[in-house]
């Protein structure tokens, strides 16, 4: 059986892509951001996801104002990379994983999160930056990655309780498909930040944090924040972190703070990043012993 | 910092310097974003540049709108319908770094904006509430304004990129 194993969160900063893109990322301004993924990186090629469920948002690429999806689920075999303005990023594309993403979306509609589904999307930086973030550059990507596409770009976004629910309900699905993998879920976007308007420029470094600590500890309480509230405190665009809830739904009651990353800025926005895992489940006694032991010592490796 | 025109009786109209692009904007908007929309694909973006005006003819625009465009006013843009992630594919198209756009949206100059981020952002503290109704309200999830390691570790880099 498939089985979702940890959780990431990202910031996907297009000027943090525009960074890879023209080799700039060895800039002091730059660096100090990659270093912040450096273990993360050595993180998950340890982790080894077979699968990874990428949760983010389109910005104007794949939807314009003429359909406006709440979540769209990316179910093809593979995913272009959009054109954004400056002529599409030259990343790898993006392979999905059809089988997968066929029968999360089969179960969680039929579970009542109503999805549109995609057979042809391209997707832009809000994935593809954190898939350089995670995995670097290399010349295809590692695994399959199923897109979620989440509309935060029109008022209103999907609540975070909704979004925290719908990953629960993404668990049931991948927990219910029959072939053995193992899934990694990414969340994308925030942290706080505002890029219109004359409040552009805000940063909110004690909301990103208390929401990073909650995020682990106690994600229900951030599930009742209103979006008034966290575009007031976090920025009007800070409030896409409601797609960190669906990752964070996935993720069993407990999890495991693997890493975190905070600084501020990367271009307009205060870039925050998370590695949460499930505490390893095993079936016999004996066993359970030395995964645990295993556990703890590659989180110790990675905190070191 | 100038208040953002509400659209009418909405809790999200007391953010000052904000402009939520929801359905109604959406609505309002519709033909200034497909304009921005169509700057995604490098013809479009060359016919644009070599006679903005002619190219403009294209789209249902109220006078208003287009004039925002020709002049890149983008506040007015937002005021008008316009949604941020679609102004700044004009702003690409003119090769201007997102910086630059945020620099007009603020009134202020690139460098001068660029070094507000330096410095860790814009505070929220003022910045709540146009009444004053939610001036000092906070976040329900930070306590005391004091949550753990709270500093952010700004860089003095000097090259950057918006």
């Amino acid at each position: 059986m498939a089985r979702i194993t940890a959780g990431v969160t990202s910031s996907h900063v297009p000027a943090i892509g525009a960074a890879i893109d023209n080799h700039r990322t060895g800039e002091p301004y730059w660096q100090r951001v990659f270093e912040g993924f450096e273990r993360s990186k050595e993180w998950i090629r340890n982790a080894k996801p077979d699968v990874v469920i990428g949760v983010y948002n389109d910005h104007a690429s794949a939807f314009s104002v003429e359909v406006i999806p709440t979540f769209a689920l990316g179910t093809a075999a593979e995913f272009g990379i959009a054109d954004e303005g400056w002529g599409p990023r030259p990343v790898p594309v993006v392979k999905g994983h059809p089988g997968l993403a066929a029968h999360i979306a089969q179960s969680v509609i039929l579970d009542e999160f109503d999805l549109t589904l995609c057979n042809k999307m391209e997707v832009d930086h809000g994935l593809t930056v954190p898939l350089n973030l995670m995995f670097g550059t290399p010349k295809a990507w590692p695994c399959p990655v199923i897109p979620l596409a989440v509309n935060v770009v029109q008022y209103p976004p999907p609540t975070g309780n909704r979004c925290y629910m719908l990953g629960k309900a993404i668990r049931r699905a991948v927990e219910s498909y029959p072939e053995d993998l193992n899934v990694v879920i990414f969340g994308t976007g925030g942290m706080s930040h505002q890029i219109s308007g004359q409040r552009a420029g805000l940063i909110n470094s004690k909301f990103d944090h208390a929401f990073l600590d909650n995020l682990s500890k106690d994600p229900k309480k951030l599930t009742r924040l209103s979006h008034l509230e966290m575009m007031r405190e976090a920025g009007a665009e800070g409030v896409e972190m409601v797609m960190w809830l669906i990752m964070r739904g996935a993720l069993d009651d407990k999890v495991d703070e693997v890493y975190r990353f905070y600084t501020v800025p990367a271009s307009n926005t205060a870039v925050g990043h998370i590695i949460l895992e499930n505490r390893k489940k095993a079936t016999k006694k004996p066993a359970a012993k030395i995964k645990r032991a295993a556990a703890r010592q590659k989180i110790h490796r990675v905190r070191s | 910092m100038a208040a953002a025109k509400p659209t009418g009786g909405k809790d999200y109209d007391d953010i000052p310097g904000t402009y939520v692009f929801d359905a109604d904007r959406s609505r309002q908007g519709y033909h200034l974003n497909m304009f921005c929309m169509s700057l995604m694909k490098a013809e479009n973006r060359k016919a644009f540049k070599a006679d903005e005006a002619k190219y403009l003819d294209q789209f249902p625009l109220t006078p208003q709108q287009r004039d925002a465009i020709l002049k890149r006013q983008y506040n007015r843009m937002l005021e008008l319908g316009g949604n941020i992630y679609f102004t700044a594919k004009l702003g690409a198209t003119d090769g201007h770094p997102f910086q630059h756009l945020a620099a007009v949206m603020t009134g202020s100059t690139q460098q001068d904006y660029a070094d507000l981020m330096l410095r860790g952002g814009r505070s929220v503290e003022g910045n709540r509430s146009r009444s004053g109704k939610y001036a000092k309200a906070g976040s329900s999830i930070v306590k005391d304004g004091k949550p753990k390691s709270s500093k952010p570790e700004a860089s003095k880099g000097k090259n950057r990129r918006g």
